[in-house]
């Protein structure tokens, strides 16, 4: 090759290597919130609870039904106002292949108990009493709720207070065909 | 043809651009020709991108390999990053300040400017976009400059031949020239007394060259590759994994997912404080510094466990224990590339609540009872017929909110209970409302009460959880920096060219700082062998002196 035309080469593949460098650092210095917090799209980390019945529930063994997962705790308002309105869309959704999971954050067995016991809730209530699921699926703020379509992948990420017709429209949207 | 080669008279065919010839030394150039020394700065050589300026790749070049442009972004880097330390950055200012939305925050704290200030993004201004692309364009003048310069130096200082032209060695700073007895004699002497003084060297015929510490031309040049590794460590800090920073509150006896490193737990089994005795007198500093207390030890006894490989988040049932740590200041719990410090503490959390069930009037015992404020029991049988039933437990009682009595949060700030109380006189049950300095009977006059006794308390560990992989990347940049800098400040290269023609002596020296050195070396060299005087052809005063140095 000639000379110059070398030279050429070098001077475009080091700018290139450098301007690649660069660009991947700004590019993951920018999403770095996004890569470390759970997205719509991804796939839902699995994990495993137990219920206050002591049944363990795996999110895997669900696969091929929608998962209705809400984040909660007895402190929160909103959590409890829309607790009834997930029971009633549960009955109807139950048998449809439609699965509905209420995360309690690390508070005793007796509080979510009596809780329960209040509501007459007929979903499964887990406790996470290492905030390890609460981690997985960074959930900060409460109530959240995330839902699985059948293949395992998160379609939709929410926070905040949940109306009855909205929790309808939720449990429609993962449904198996 | 393009004007692409100089021929010197030697016959050597140079780059464009060359000032002096890379065989001899001749000057090429009318501006090299005309001065009384020559510019030794890249030993004469083309800087390559002033040369060659066509295609876009060699504009974008020779923009990164000028100096201007590096000193000039170097400025505007200096520049913004201060303007980055006005007010503190977002990551620094409260997080659990009571204003959520940070841009009210630096308004409602620095008034107009922080709103301003808020809104130009300068409060996240070192991870912003442009910041970083600055960074990133210094990078590349750094090493585009660097090539520019090194290479060609380098392949100069590589192939120098010893005998020089006359009109190259004649443009020296410091010369020498004139009649010796004997030719051959002197040379060898020569030859043989810069050996002594540590030269390196070569023979041509009846010329000569000795050099040293050629290494110090290097040195900006290992400087500026310390530099890019600096750089390509911090860079590093936001590809996932090589860096954590996080935080949590762990109560003792609670055990909690570690936030940043997925698959352990983390059990706080004890938090200590321990405090200096006073002995009854304070010391001279304590009363200075008017306190009473001084802490000896802040200490959490902690375990770590880790899930085993596959395990799904809130697996714990096959956790194992890693590591037991005392953790103290500069004591962190190490494992695995992660540190976790203690960063807080919280003394006296309530955690539980001993009460008695007992007759109001006659004040009679029926037993006590513990409750665990993280874990309550529904039942709690006090024997002899009697027990207490928890109907409602609220952590942190706020009031009544639609007939319901209701809790602001789920930590025991200020528990409250609803009981049903059964005791052989009254097997029907007593409900009974309690919380701290207040009872209420809803449902009518009760015979019995629960009498509060005594609190149990807990304490809670701050931590943070650190990790840094780019450290040896960091540290092994600062060093090979530091290195550069030292051998291209502490070495300096020196040249001496010697040659004899029918017993004419002609030398030369060139330096790249430190004149005096030359000059010594110079004056060592007269004391063993016979030699003319030499002379400095620019005769600098002492302090001037000092300050001439090139690369």
């Amino acid at each position: 090759m000639d000379k110059k035309k070398k030279r050429l080469v070098m001077r475009t593949v080091i700018l290139a290597v450098l301007v690649i460098g660069i660009a991947y650092t700004i590019y993951a210095a920018a999403t770095q919130d996004k890569t470390k917090t759970l997205q719509v799209g991804d796939d839902a980390p699995d994990f495993v609870l137990t219920d206050l019945e002591g049944n363990k529930h795996k999110l895997s063994d669900y696969k091929g039904q929608g998962v209705f997962l809400n984040f909660w705790g007895t402190w929160c308002p909103p959590c409890e106002k829309e607790m009834p309105y997930m029971n009633s869309q549960y009955e109807v959704y139950k048998d449809q292949g439609i699965e509905m999971l209420a995360v309690n954050i690390a508070q005793s067995e007796f509080e979510v108990q009596t809780f329960v016991d209040r509501y007459g809730l007929g979903f499964p209530v887990v406790i996470d009493t290492t905030k390890s699921v609460r981690n997985a699926y960074s959930v900060r703020q409460l109530p959240a709720t995330i839902l699985v379509s059948p293949e395992g992948k998160v379609t939709e990420i929410t926070t905040g207070e949940l109306t009855e017709q909205r929790i309808g429209e939720m449990l429609e949207s993962i449904k198996p065909n | 043809m393009e004007k692409e080669t100089v021929i010197c008279t030697c016959g050597h065919e140079n780059p464009f651009g060359t000032k002096l010839c890379e065989k001899c030394g001749n000057p090429l150039t009318e501006e090299e020709k005309n001065t009384k020394v020559v510019d030794m700065r890249y030993d004469g050589k083309a800087i390559r991108s002033k040369t060659y300026n066509k295609s876009f790749v060699d504009k974008v070049w020779n923009f990164f390999s000028s100096v201007k442009v590096g000193i000039t972004l170097i400025v505007i880097l200096l520049l913004a990053a201060s303007i980055g330390t006005f007010l503190p950055q977002e990551m620094y200012v409260n997080a659990g300040s009571p204003i959520a939305d940070k841009g009210a925050y630096y308004e409602s704290v620095y008034g107009f400017f922080g709103k301003i200030y808020y809104m130009l993004g300068l409060t996240d201004l070192y991870s912003s976009w442009w910041f970083q692309i600055l960074v990133g364009m210094l990078g590349i003048s750094i090493i585009v400059a660097s090539i520019d310069r090194g290479i060609p130096l380098h392949k100069s200082l590589k192939n120098q031949r010893v005998k020089r032209h006359a009109s190259f060695m004649k443009r020296q700073r410091v010369i020498a020239s004139g009649e010796v007895a004997d030719g051959e004699t002197t040379l060898n002497d020569i030859e043989k007394q810069l050996k002594a003084q540590k030269f390196k060297v070569r023979r041509d015929g009846t010329a000569l060259l000795a050099e040293k510490n050629r290494i110090s031309r290097y040195g900006p040049y290992i400087n500026h590759v310390g530099l890019i590794i600096f750089l390509v460590g911090v860079s590093l800090r936001v590809v996932p994994g090589f860096y954590v920073d996080e935080s949590m509150m762990v109560k003792e006896g609670e055990m909690v997912e570690v936030p940043g490193m997925p698959g352990y737990y983390f059990k706080n089994e004890k938090f200590i404080l321990e405090t200096h005795d006073n002995n009854g007198q304070l010391s001279g500093e304590q009363e200075k510094q008017g306190v009473n207390v001084v802490a000896k030890n802040f200490q959490t006894n902690a375990k770590l466990y880790k899930q085993p490989e596959g395990a799904v988040s809130g697996d714990t049932s096959e956790l194992e224990l890693v590591k037991e740590a005392e953790i103290r200041v500069n004591h962190p719990l190490q494992y695995d590339g992660y540190s976790i410090y203690q960063m807080d503490y919280r003394l006296g959390d309530l955690s539980g609540m001993t009460f008695k069930l007992m007759n109001k009037a006659t004040e009679e015992s029926y037993g006590e009872l513990t409750i665990d404020l993280t874990n309550p029991s529904k039942m709690y049988d006090l024997g002899n017929g009697s027990s207490v039933e928890i109907l409602t437990y609220l952590p942190d009682y706020d009031g009544f909110k639609d007939g319901q009595p209701v809790t602001k949060s789920p930590n025991p700030n200020n528990p409250a209970f609803i009981f049903m109380m059964k005791t052989p006189e009254t097997p029907e049950g007593e409900t009974s409302f309690v919380e701290i300095k207040n009872t209420i009977e809803p449902l009518g006059e009760n015979q019995n009460m629960m009498k509060f006794v005594a609190p149990q308390t807990s304490n809670a560990s701050g931590l943070t959880i650190n990790k840094n992989s780019t450290l040896p990347i960091l540290s092994v940049g600062g060093i090979i920096f530091l290195l550069g800098v030292a051998i291209g400040s502490y070495w300096n290269h020196r040249r001496i060219w010697v040659q004899i023609t029918d017993n004419q002596l002609l030398l030369a020296t060139h330096t790249n700082k430190n004149w005096h050195g030359m000059k010594r070396e110079l004056d060592k060299l007269s004391e063993h062998v016979a030699l003319p005087a030499y002379e400095d052809q620019l005769a600098l005063t002492d302090s001037e002196d000092e300050e001439e140095g090139d690369q």
